[in-house]
């Protein structure tokens, strides 16, 4: 168990530049998970921490060590690979033993830990197969029983249930995470699967080409994105984004749509500016025909999730918005009359940015201790 | 499932097998056929009467210190030329594989050595080994080394070693570098994680990984060691000094060809491919069941 500490971590394979100054602290015992679209860099900028690259640029910190220049077997890490990258010739008896033979434990005590770690991970049964004779399923518990074995000072894991299929990962997702709580090691898991970021995670880092776009507990992220990027990749089906311009001195904002909305308090520092207006498609609400300020949805498509419908449609605008609804199935080419509640609305700058209301800080902090 | 190809007609395939068959008849089976009749039988020294003797050849070869000097060293010569051939083959194809950008370049030059025909792999060695014009030789003998590898029984052995593992380098790399590049990086890497050097990965990792792979190449190479040197040592040494190179191969040629013994020649020829077949069986095997770790 340590902390992790991340400072400026710039990296270029040649001329292309895939991390551009990441900056992260990482409390003992904490759950981070870093999640972004394929290609942004999660998986470098875990292979930096577990020294498997070398930074272009910046430090790390492993339990306030600098770790820079050290070699992977001197950082006292363990890795749980996306393809699992189990010694192949090796029982899973041997391949849980590998790293502590080679620390040159005791042979006694070898055998203790071993099979400790391999009864709580129900691989009991297993010690003398070969990986080739295991499931999928089987073989990344091999995976996480080797890391768990070492009781290293930091678990790294790259994409690990991503060759699952969809039942078993749900169920990986949560041993793992009930197995990190037990242990109590900090750890780095990497992901592009935004659930399992959601659920798996202390604290998320949204990676966005190479920078962190969002370093925040899932709740604030999904509550307040930093930018439209995070905003419309957090969450599920994606936030739905509008034109607007703010009007009235930034009291309301008018959309293109065809209606203004009052805002609880006026973004600070703008007045009157386009603005990118974004709600999810939960809180977007359906109200009884002649409402006031309601806008007219033309209904383009309807999926049924089951306890729920995703409603596709399109504004007055042209502008697409997606609405989840639990009590409403309505026919493709009708028409609904919706509101978009002032209390849900998140405001995004030209360049992108959240714009933060004047009081919306107090206005979490009401709700928090509500709660 | 295997996908079967449908001919027409059922003589269609024999007639696409003949021209192989024809060539394997003529050139192998027949000769072949009439090695293992001439092992029984033996010529007076015109080549005027003979006689059948039935394994009298087989028990003479037996009986002969010399020929079981010959078997020995041609276990002595096999053994070095493939511990030679695939440990330099694996050293190279280690550092290759590191470096693995430049392994084409690397790759091509690594190769020719295995294109090259044997009588010329030979003369290149006269130039390095040779007491006079040799490069080695000139420079061993100036710091005080009596070398000569047409006098020393031992030095001829090296000579021709050393000469007769160059050839199979080339091929051994290539199937090791293919081997290592197989290995998944993810693995070594979780290796390195696990707090093994690069030593250690390479002996519990790697080089287990590698084992389909040298088992096949060290197959090949004994093959290659006990009958696919006659040229070097003929082009070389030519089986002396006083027999110091002579293997079963080159012996079986010298009764053959320069003794006219042509029953024993024959005889010597059987127990070759006696050889022969028990290692390609022990191929096959290895092929089939593809040698799990
Ligand atoms: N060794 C390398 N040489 C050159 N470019 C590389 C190298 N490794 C990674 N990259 C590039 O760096 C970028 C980030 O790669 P990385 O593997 O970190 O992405 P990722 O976020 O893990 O993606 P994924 O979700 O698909 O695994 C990619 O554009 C990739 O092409
Ligand atoms: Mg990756």
């Amino acid at each position: 168990m340590a902390t992790l500490e991340l400072r400026g971590i710039r990296k270029s394979f040649g001329d292309v530049h895939v991390l551009h100054g990441i900056d992260l602290q990482v409390a003992e015992g904490e759950f981070i998970v870093i999640v972004g679209a394929s290609g942004c860099g999660k998986s470098t900028l875990l292979r930096i921490v577990a020294g498997l690259e070398t930074a272009t640029e910046g430090r790390v910190l492993i339990g306030g060590v600098d770790v820079t220049r050290l070699e992977p077997k001197d950082r006292d890490i363990a890795m749980v690979f996306q393809n699992y990258a189990l010694y192949p010739h090796m029982s899973v008896f041997d391949n849980m033993a590998y790293g502590l033979r080679i620390r040159g434990l005791p042979r006694a005590e070898i055998e203790q830990r071993v099979r400790r770690t391999a009864e709580m991970l129900g691989l009991g049964e297993l010690l003398r197969r070969k990986p080739r004779e295991l499931s999928g399923g089987q073989r990344q518990r091999v995976a996480m029983g080797r890391a768990i074995v070492r009781e290293p000072k930091l678990f790294l894991f790259d994409e690990p249930l991503s060759n699952l299929d969809a039942k078993l990962r749900v169920q990986m997702r949560a041993e793992i995470k009930r197995l990190q709580r037990r242990l109590g090691v900090t750890s780095l898991y990497v992901t592009h699967d935004q659930v399992e970021a959601m659920t798996l995670g202390d604290r998320l880092v949204v990676m966005n080409g190479g920078r962190a776009e969002q370093v925040a507990t899932p709740m604030e992220v999904w509550r307040e994105p930093a930018n439209m990027y995070v905003a419309g990749f957090i969450g599920a089906p994606a936030m739905n984004f509008l034109h607007g311009r703010l009007c009235s001195e930034g009291n309301a904002v008018d959309l293109r749509a065809g209606c203004a909305i009052a805002l609880a308090a006026p973004p600070a520092g703008v007045k009157d500016a386009e603005v990118t207006v974004g709600i999810r498609p939960e809180h977007v609400r359906i109200v009884g025909n002649g409402t006031v300020g309601a806008i007219p949805l033309k209904v383009d498509l309807v999926e049924p999730l089951g306890a729920e419908s995703l409603i596709h449609g399109i504004l007055p605008s042209g502008e697409g918005l997606t609405v989840r609804a639990s009590d409403c199935s309505p026919f493709a080419g009708t028409t609904l009359p919706v509101v978009l509640p002032a209390e849900h609305l998140h405001l995004f700058g030209e360049d992108g940015r959240r714009l933060r209301l004047a009081h919306a800080r107090s206005a979490t902090a009401r709700v928090r201790a509500g709660a | 499932m295997r996908k079967k190809v449908i001919f027409p007609q059922i003589g269609l395939p024999y007639l696409l097998l003949l021209p192989q068959l024809a060539i394997t008849s003529v050139f192998f089976f027949l000769p072949a056929g009439q090695a293992i009749w001439f092992s029984f039988l033996r010529q007076d020294a015109f080549g005027i009467r003979t006689e059948f003797v039935g394994f009298e050849n087989f028990v003479e070869l037996v009986q002969d210190p010399l020929y079981l000097e010959s078997l020995w060293i041609t276990l002595v010569f096999s053994f070095w030329v493939t511990a030679l051939a695939m440990s330099v083959a694996l050293g190279l194809a280690v550092l290759a594989d590191r470096h693995i950008r430049g392994a084409t370049a690397y790759k091509t030059l690594l190769i020719w050595p295995y294109a090259i025909a044997p009588a010329v792999a030979a003369v290149l060695w006269i130039f390095i080994f040779h007491p006079q014009v040799g490069l080695l030789g000139r420079f061993l003998n100036g710091i005080g080394v009596a070398w000569d590898y047409k006098l020393n029984g031992t030095q001829a052995l090296i000579t021709v070693v050393v000469a007769s593992a160059w050839k199979q380098v080339s091929y051994n790399f290539l199937f090791f570098l293919a081997g290592l590049q197989s290995i998944p990086r993810s693995v070594l890497e979780a290796a390195a994680i696990d707090g093994a050097s690069p030593a250690r990965r390479f002996w519990t990792v790697v080089f287990p990984l590698l084992s389909p792979t040298t088992f096949f190449l060290l197959v090949i190479n004994l093959t290659y060691a006990f009958f696919d040197t006659f040229g070097v040592i003929d082009a070389l040494t030519k089986g002396g000094p006083a027999k110091a190179t002579t293997t079963l191969i080159y012996r079986a040629y010298i009764d053959g060809r320069v003794n006219l013994d042509l029953g024993s020649s024959s005889a010597q020829s059987v127990v070759l491919m006696l050889a022969v077949i028990a290692l390609t069986a022990v191929q096959f095997r290895f092929i089939e069941r593809k040698v799990h770790y």
